[in-house]
């Protein structure tokens, strides 16, 4: 079965949130309707967006480092989201393993989003649906658009080639030689939940041969 | 999490209708009987309060739902989904609670069993209710079977007293055994919910920033969270209230809804005022709405590890 997944580069992100844009410009734009954007310039903004770059500090002064953190839906192979939604507008497709909401049959009850312990999904106050990353599925599958750019918009933007896309079930993928060379990990594996994205983790800088660089 | 009034009035509602509809089909079915006419006004009056009341309890849950108007579709993942399976078991209980007014009123025979049916459907409702909130693993302060308990046992003292402040009027031989069953539910009530105070205050969290960000590194600050402005992710986990608030609702509801109720429900029963029991109603539930609300704002939600730092 595939499983299409993001693997993420915690080295190299920048944390410039050109995916966020590059995903709200796609997503936005869309058949399925415009995302919310409320309140654009006024003093508080509130929108929907389906990936966030977070920033974290890591260690103690001066032994520290800035972590850049995007984070979407991570597409669990498990996903707690889908049983939880009382009309089955919440469901992981069989072909590629990508969890979406049918927005026609979302209630808005906001149950799957309490089911969720990433904080993955958001509420769109415009359409009062669940709204989360689609990993750009009328994208990937788009046949009207170059092979080459068959891919989530995220991916396609990031300057510094943080996100990799692919089949984390197939051994042979870009993902997931990355995910079995580079020590791939999951968010809160306590859960259960066996996310298909992964994340690369930090090397520290001390271990990289200066030489080789 | 952000207590949300419509499901606090839907849970508190309903509960008191369940407990209520215990009352009624207990004395209807282990009680001395009454004359036709006392028992069609007192059985099949009662039942249509229980009516009311889930029914004002289903109203306010429309007032949760984003698209109210495709509420049909969320009976059809019962398989899976404990909400789907209380959307079923609300309907079911007014259902059922309105055809034993009917049969009470129209003097059948079967009644009682009908009752009997309607009781099935509470204790099911009540199933379906808490498992919403227990079934969610990793909102540790709602996984356990102290949420069960907690709404069964509010639910039952609610219906009680409104039983006995429902019989004060309409069959008061029966007041002193509905207020005996008050006082039980009240007091094991309060046993359980000091046990599940005592127990979320000890809680673990589940999840650590390091486990959420897959940082082995114990020290971890956050420097900013994507956005500068609220998100859905801020308004929904947080309740927004500082912690004297919430030590606050902790006492109002502790005080209300168990001494402050029991004290109005002596004193009714000590006069045989029909008032001061409609009165312990009134105060026990404020006291219920205080607690519903402490259970959402005290579930400490994981995803609350991504959203500490707007910048």
């Amino acid at each position: 079965m595939t499983q299409l997944a993001l693997v993420i580069d915690l080295n190299v992100c920048v944390g410039c949130h050109a995916c966020v844009t590059s995903c709200k410009q796609w997503n936005t734009s869309g058949s399925a309707g415009p995302l919310e954007d409320a309140n654009p310039y006024g003093a508080s903004p509130s929108g929907t967006f389906f990936n966030r770059v977070q920033t974290f500090e890591v260690g103690e002064f001066p032994l520290t480092e800035t972590l850049h953190f995007p984070k979407s839906c991570l597409h669990c192979e498990d996903p707690p989201c889908v049983p939880v939604c009382p009309t089955g507008a919440s469901y992981k497709r069989k072909e590629d393993g990508i969890v979406l909401v049918d927005y026609d049959k979302c209630i808005g009850c906001k149950y799957c989003s309490w089911a969720c312990p990433y904080g993955a999904r958001e509420l769109d106050e415009g359409r009062k649906v669940m709204t989360k990353c689609t990993l750009c599925v009328d994208r990937i599958h788009n046949h009207a658009l170059p092979e080459n750019e068959r891919k989530p918009a995220c991916v396609m933007a990031c300057p510094t080639n943080a996100r990799l896309f692919g089949d984390v079930h197939d051994e042979d993928s870009e993902v997931s030689q990355a995910i079995r060379e580079r020590g791939g990990y999951t968010l809160m594996p306590e859960w259960g939940t066996r996310p298909a994205n992964h994340y690369l983790p930090r090397r520290l800088a001390s271990l990289i041969d200066e030489a080789k660089l | 999490m952000k207590p949300a009034w419509s499901v606090i009035f839907l849970t508190t509602l309903c509960g008191m209708a369940q407990g209520l509809m215990l009352a009624l089909v207990g004395a209807d079915a282990f009680g001395a009987a009454l004359e036709p006419a006392a028992a069609r006004r007192f059985f099949g009056g009662g039942a249509l309060l229980c009516v009311a009341l889930a029914g004002l309890g289903l109203f306010a849950s429309f007032f949760h739902l984003g698209r109210p108007e495709r509420f049909w579709r969320s009976a059809a993942m019962w398989r899976t989904s404990w909400l789907s399976r209380e959307v079923i078991a609300v309907p079911a209980f007014i259902a059922t609670a309105a055809w034993y007014a009917w049969a009470h009123h129209s003097g059948q025979a079967y009644a009682t069993a009908v009752g009997f049916l309607c009781v099935a459907c509470a204790l099911a409702l009540w199933v379906c209710t808490a498992m919403i909130y227990a079934c969610l693993r990793f909102i540790r302060e709602w996984a356990s079977p102290f949420t069960l308990a907690n709404f069964v046992l509010l639910g039952c003292a609610s219906g009680f007293t409104a039983a006995s402040a429902w019989a004060a009027w309409m069959a008061p031989h029966w007041v002193p055994a509905y207020l005996l069953a008050a006082y039980a539910a009240l007091a094991a009530g309060l046993a359980v919910r000091l046990l599940m105070l005592r127990r979320n205050v000890r809680l673990r969290p589940g999840s650590t920033l390091q486990s959420a960000l897959g940082v082995r590194n114990p020290k971890i600050a956050q420097k900013s969270m994507g956005a500068m402005g609220g998100t859905f992710n801020t308004r929904e986990f947080f309740h927004g209230r500082s912690a004297a608030v919430i030590r606050c609702v902790r006492w109002v509801f502790l005080l209300l809804l168990f001494p402050g109720s029991a004290l109005l429900l002596a004193l009714g029963q000590l006069r045989t005022s029909g008032a001061l029991l409609a009165a312990a109603l009134a105060v026990q539930y404020l006291g219920l709405l205080a607690e519903r609300w402490f259970f959402f704002a005290q579930a400490n939600h994981p995803q609350n590890l991504y959203y500490q730092v707007i910048s």
